[in-house]
């Protein structure tokens, strides 16, 4: 963390995970856990399988409600919010076990997720219907008569949310299977189709769980260039997940690193990998077993 | 033209020519009982296909259209148009009532829950004697729905829905369809999702309902029972789920079949299943799998190739 003391001075804390418990019936998945996370950076999470790491995530994003402690997001409560509320306050995620919409095509798996970017307000549909030479905010989505008849907003907003989407899938390399299925995709491309569909909501913190899931190094290492590719070019505060220790200390420069639901150490590449606690609950088991 | 108005052309150039063909009077009567018929299963193939929620039990939303037309215009003696809209308003609020506490549950609970309901409200209609004349059923309805009458509704809601599912609600309902969790965590209140669905779709239902009843001039609860339901759903499974042209095309096909097989209409029931299992063994997904007509047509989409996968 050797970066913190020269800009501590105009980072804030983006999101803060304050002494959070997580009980499934008896089960303890998550131990008083704490951290923050500041705006701007590019953390991980590293532990072995079954330590907990994807309940975080689906705590932060209110999948489950934790069953003590709380979460802070740009100095906001959000432990008692709902999934689709806390996603709109500008926290995107992708998935472990891929939870792509299958049946819908790769560019509108994008599309749904940017026609969150806009919001929706009667008064300014009502103004539209009400008045020809009204010209509404941009920013606001078409009403329902508009989508029942296909005309005002509709062509105009559609076709800026079909652009906005496949620049994205331009970003991520799929533009040409823009009109495919997202469930008949290979295993790589659905995880860089969630990513994609993640940033379309344009959000304040992206959580990625375990993008190198199933992947093979070539796959990995071009995975690494995406995400510190997409941190530099959008800001974005990024948290990912993953039990492969190469990827992270390679990109995240502060991690976290937890066993049996509970943080053994926090702090730098090098700090995580001089931890006694670390080395014996991850690298001391692998050593050994190699 | 723009693009975007070329759907609703062609929406409306159907609808003119439905409306203009000379025909006999019996194939008239077709015509307007396909198109109640198409209404009501548009309304079914939007819940079921595009939200993912089996329902056995809109054929009740098509009784309260039914009885809330029949009462307004023959006890009130008021216009056949607004009291038609009132019957779809009317089940669209009862819809309401009904949704709040049992679209909570999802697959086949709520399939389960929606007969219940389904053959209470029937039953309340066959029990209200002072009010809906009970299993006498209702007489004396004024034949308002004329061929032009139906054909009209037809296009106006056939275009609708088509824009519909076309745009922002469509997406959000085939997202929350394919997957609740991420469709919540993509900012969509899914249970507010669900309801628009069952809303909309009871409205099709009331106005197929209110139709129905001017065309019949006679209704009674029987004819509104679970029959009826499941054969709302068989439709739009017959289609193909997901693809509002493929439930048309499902509800043309069973609506005229059943017509062309009156002559022995004892094994009409025999024949409808046959139907039903002769699409199951031959084509699981429906006539038209999840694809919409068009994408079948060369040249029109591109490449649509393992969308039909599934």
């Amino acid at each position: 963390m050797s970066e913190t003391p020269k800009d501590a001075g105009n980072t804030r804390v983006l999101l803060e995970l304050d002494d959070v418990d997580m009980f499934f019936g008896g089960v303890q998945a998550v131990r008083n856990m704490s951290f923050t996370i500041m705006e701007g950076e590019l953390a991980g999470i590293i532990g072995p399988n079954g330590a907990g790491k994807t309940t975080i995530f689906n705590v932060i994003t209110s999948v489950y409600s934790p069953s003590s402690g709380s979460i802070w997001f740009r100095e906001q409560d959000i432990t008692l919010l709902r999934a689709y509320q806390v996603n709109r306050l500008g926290i995107a995620r992708t998935f472990q076990n891929l939870r792509l919409f299958g049946r819908l095509s790769v560019l509108e798996n994008v599309m749904t997720a940017t026609q969150n970017r806009y919001r929706y307000s009667f008064r300014e549909s009502l103004r539209g219907y009400l008045s020809p030479c009204y010209r509404p905010d941009p920013k606001f989505y078409y009403g329902f008569v508009e989508s029942l008849l296909h005309l005002g907003r509709w062509s105009g907003t559609e076709r800026q949310i079909r652009t906005l989407s496949m620049e994205l899938l331009d970003r991520v390399g799929l533009a040409d299977r823009a009109n495919q299925a997202a469930g008949t995709l290979p295993y790589g491309m659905q995880r860089r189709l969630e990513i994609a569909r993640a940033l379309a909501l344009d959000p304040k913190l992206l959580l990625l769980d375990e993008p190198a899931a199933g992947m093979n190094p070539e796959e990995v290492r071009a995975l690494n260039d995406l995400i510190t590719g997409i941190h530099r070019e959008f800001r974005l505060t990024t948290l990912v997940i993953e039990h492969h220790m190469d990827l992270i200390m390679e990109i995240c420069p502060h991690i976290v690193c937890m066993n049996f639901g509970a943080k053994i150490a926090e702090g730098s590449p090098e700090e995580i990998q001089n931890d006694p606690g670390v080395l014996s609950a991850y690298l001391g088991v692998e050593e050994a077993a190699g | 033209m723009k693009k975007s108005l070329a759907g609703n052309a062609a929406f409306i150039a159907i609808g003119v020519s439905l409306g203009l063909i000379p025909l006999s009077g019996y194939e008239e009567g077709i015509i307007v009982l396909l198109c109640i018929n198409c209404i009501a299963a548009m309304g079914v193939s939007l819940l079921t296909g595009f939200t993912g929620i089996f329902t056995l039990g809109h054929a009740a939303y098509m009784a309260l259209g039914a009885y809330t037309a029949a009462i307004m215009t023959v006890r009130y003696g008021i216009h056949w148009f607004p009291a038609i809209v009132a019957g779809g308003f009317v089940a669209a609020a009862i819809a309401w009532l009904i949704g709040m506490p049992t679209l909570r549950l999802t697959g086949d609970y709520y399939a389960i829950a929606s007969i219940g309901l389904g053959e209470a409200i029937r039953l309340i209609l066959e029990n209200w004697q002072s009010f809906t004349r009970g299993a006498r059923g209702f007489p004396g309805i004024d034949s308002y729905t004329t061929r032009w009458v139906a054909v009209l509704f037809f296009t106006a809601l056939g275009t609708g829905m088509f824009n519909l599912i076309n745009s922002r609600l469509g997406r959000e309902l085939k997202a929350s369809r394919d997957d609740r969790i991420a469709a919540s965590l993509m900012g969509f209140n899914t249970p507010s999702s669900r309801m628009k669905a069952l809303l909309i779709s009871a409205f099709y239902c009331g106005i197929s309902g209110a139709l129905l009843g001017g065309y019949m001039n006679f209704i009674q609860p029987s004819m509104f029972d679970m029959m009826k339901s499941t054969e709302l759903t068989a439709v739009v499974v017959f289609g193909g789920l997901g693809s509002m042209s493929g439930t048309l095309l499902g509800s043309a096909i069973i609506t005229s079949a059943m017509e062309y097989f009156r002559d022995i209409s004892q094994y009409r029931m025999l024949i409808y299943g046959l139907m039903l299992v002769t699409i199951m063994v031959v084509r699981p997904e429906g006539v038209l799998g999840n694809r919409e007509i068009w994408s079948f047509l060369p040249g029109l989409t591109p490449d649509r190739k393992g969308r039909d996968q599934e």
